[in-house]
């Protein structure tokens, strides 16, 4: 009796277990299928599932584009271009000055110590609604607007207190002797951090470096309204265009939606472990 | 974690550390200093005038004009409203979600690794492709969702979901929901997984039914990290915006406008830069509560998370 309810309850446990992954999967599936269709197979009504005519033709025409297609997609490259530009730049910055600040923070005795980290918690909650007015106004009043730069230096509004917050909480890990060794063999502050904390807390930077990209990555308001071409335009803003006020053009916005859905997918799933120790530790991808 | 209590060095090293501290502190500071705490004071100042964004120097001064004004703005207590049933609705199901896909996945069902991997992706699926692609599945015409429902007889004909406010409203709870659900998961899941077994173990032989042992043990236990996701799912679905932009654009007549959509509006369609900053202050406000609560909570000074 005993076993029959264990059975039947492993059972149970199984069909919860499709019934997620169903709802993972299924507008996954969704996606893909629909970013190899043909338009034709697309608007077929009821909905064929399964492409008649699959075709890779929708990646040609954004990664090899003609002529016969629109304006987004023709461009839509360029935008992968700049977020890679503008995420890896954001994530290196934050890693530079995120590690120095977090050593301190970390490490180093000094008044007003807690009321700083407080402050940088704080921050990072901060909505990029409450900060767009003057940013707008600054970028305009710099000529920064429809560059790069200014992506950059605005995503470090949300990206470096969370690098800074998250890299603290990692350093804290490290044992102080090491650094207590190499302090008392005469090397510097500086010294220190980057040939004896880092290396020990390379878990810790590897998992920062990939939320701070993934943030990045995904950001769409400050890009909505500081770029409007592909000098400076990111993935997402691409990918929101290709909803028109009246038409869609569907194919392409699933193929870009797949192209710009990959990069951190592969990330996230090739650095599995990292980003679960990364939530253990309390991180948080906006 | 720290080293606090016990005296290392001569207070002139001390001296010496608080300086070099400092200088490593500065460039992350000046930053974050330039690019959120000034825009937040410029934001304020805005907010009492009537400037236009054609020409975003402060002018006009109206005192407190603006924020009297949403006293008697039913639009805008409409967008709180909103705002209000977003973040209780999308938070309080992935909550109560989280929690149970949490604990299934903590009871090692055969392939448990499969589905904490499979949810890393749409957490990692970037929110704008997640609107775009839901947007297409309530497609009217020729999306999935009614070619499923209609393939399962469940309706007869096609319906345009998203041209009834309240109906689009929760279809973006939906949308919303499938990309942050994942993270409420891993979460708690790897708060569950620090629990001894022994506590739950010991309570079953007292004779402590599984139900009890769920509500006496694991969530008391599980509480902090409960309150993490709390917390930080409210203040993001509080100021929701890019999924809302791809999937209605605010619409249907304007049943999808939250706060941040109206701020949006507020401040760059209609050009009112003087009473979008008032909102967009407001969202300050409320975020800094949130912050502070957090705070309150996990970062009492001598123990630090």
């Amino acid at each position: 009796m005993k076993r029959y309810r264990k059975t039947l309850q492993t059972a149970g446990k199984l069909f919860l277990m499709l019934l997620i992954l169903l709802f993972i999967y299924a507008p996954l599936a969704w996606l893909l299928l629909s970013s190899v269709s043909t338009r034709a197979d697309l608007l077929a009504t009821p909905p064929r599932w399964i492409p008649e005519h699959p075709t890779l033709q929708n990646y040609r025409n954004i990664l090899i584009p003609g002529t016969a297609v629109s304006e987004v997609a023709r461009t839509f490259k360029y935008t992968l271009a700049n977020s890679f530009l503008v995420a890896t730049v954001t994530t290196v910055i934050c890693l530079f000055v995120g590690s120095l600040a977090a050593y301190a923070l970390a490490r180093l005795r000094m008044k007003y110590r807690d009321a700083i980290f407080m402050g940088i918690l704080s921050v990072r909650m901060i909505p990029e609604i409450s900060l767009v007015i003057p940013l707008y106004v600054a970028a305009a009043f710099l000529g920064w607007r429809d560059k790069p730069i200014i992506l950059i230096v605005t995503y470090l509004s949300f990206a470096l207190p969370f690098a800074i917050w998250m890299l603290t909480t990692f350093f804290e890990t490290v044992p102080i002797e090491l650094e207590d060794a190499a302090l008392i063999d005469g090397s510097s502050r500086l010294g220190t951090l980057f040939r004896v904390v880092l290396p020990v807390a390379a878990p810790g930077i590897v998992s920062t470096a990939l939320f701070t990209f993934l943030l990045a990555w995904d950001e769409f308001f400050f890009a909505l309204l500081f770029t409007s071409t592909i000098q400076a335009k990111t993935v997402p803003v691409a990918i929101a265009e290709f909803t028109g006020r009246y038409a869609v053009d569907i194919t392409a916005m699933m193929t870009g939606g797949v192209l710009a859905a990959l990069p951190p997918v592969i990330l996230a799933l090739i650095f599995q472990r990292y980003i679960v120790s990364g939530l253990s530790a309390g991180a948080v991808k906006g | 974690m720290t080293q606090a209590s016990i005296p290392r060095k001569t207070l002139n090293l001390r001296q010496q550390e608080m300086r070099d501290g400092m200088w490593m502190l500065l460039p992350g500071i000046l930053i974050i200093f330039i690019i959120t705490l000034i825009p937040v004071l410029y934001t304020f100042v805005l907010s009492f005038t009537n400037t236009p964004l054609s020409n975003p120097r402060p002018q006009d001064f109206v005192g407190l004009a603006n924020y009297l004004a949403f006293l008697k703005s039913q639009q805008f207590w409409q967008a709180i409203w909103r705002t209000f049933y977003f973040t209780v609705v999308s938070v309080g199901a992935e909550l109560v979600l989280g929690l149970a896909i949490a604990s299934l996945i903590h009871s090692r069902p055969p392939g448990w690794k499969f589905l904490r991997t499979s949810l890393i992706i749409p957490w990692a699926v970037p929110t704008i492709v997640n609107g775009a692609l839901w947007r297409w599945i309530y497609n009217a015409d020729y999306g999935a969702l009614n070619g499923l429902l209609m393939s399962l007889g469940l309706i007869t004909k096609y319906r345009a979901w998203l041209t009834e406010p309240a109906t689009a409203m929760n279809l973006v709870i939906i949308a919303d929901i499938w990309h942050s659900l994942p993270f409420v998961v891993l979460i708690l899941q790897a708060a569950l997984a620090t629990i001894p077994v022994e506590m739950e173990a010991a309570a079953a032989v007292d004779g402590a039914t599984a139900w009890q042992r769920f509500w006496l043990i694991r969530i008391p236990l599980l509480q902090p990290a409960i309150l993490v996701a709390l917390i930080i799912r409210t203040v993001e679905a509080f100021r929701v915006f890019d999924i809302i932009y791809v999937i209605t654009q605010g619409g249907p007549a304007f049943g999808t406008v939250t706060i941040s959509y109206l701020t949006y509006l507020e401040s760059f369609s209609y050009g009112h830069l003087g009473s979008g900053s008032a909102m967009s202050f407001l969202i300050s406000l409320f975020t800094l509560a949130m912050a502070l609560i957090y705070i309150r909570l996990f970062y009492r000074p001598e123990v630090r998370a």
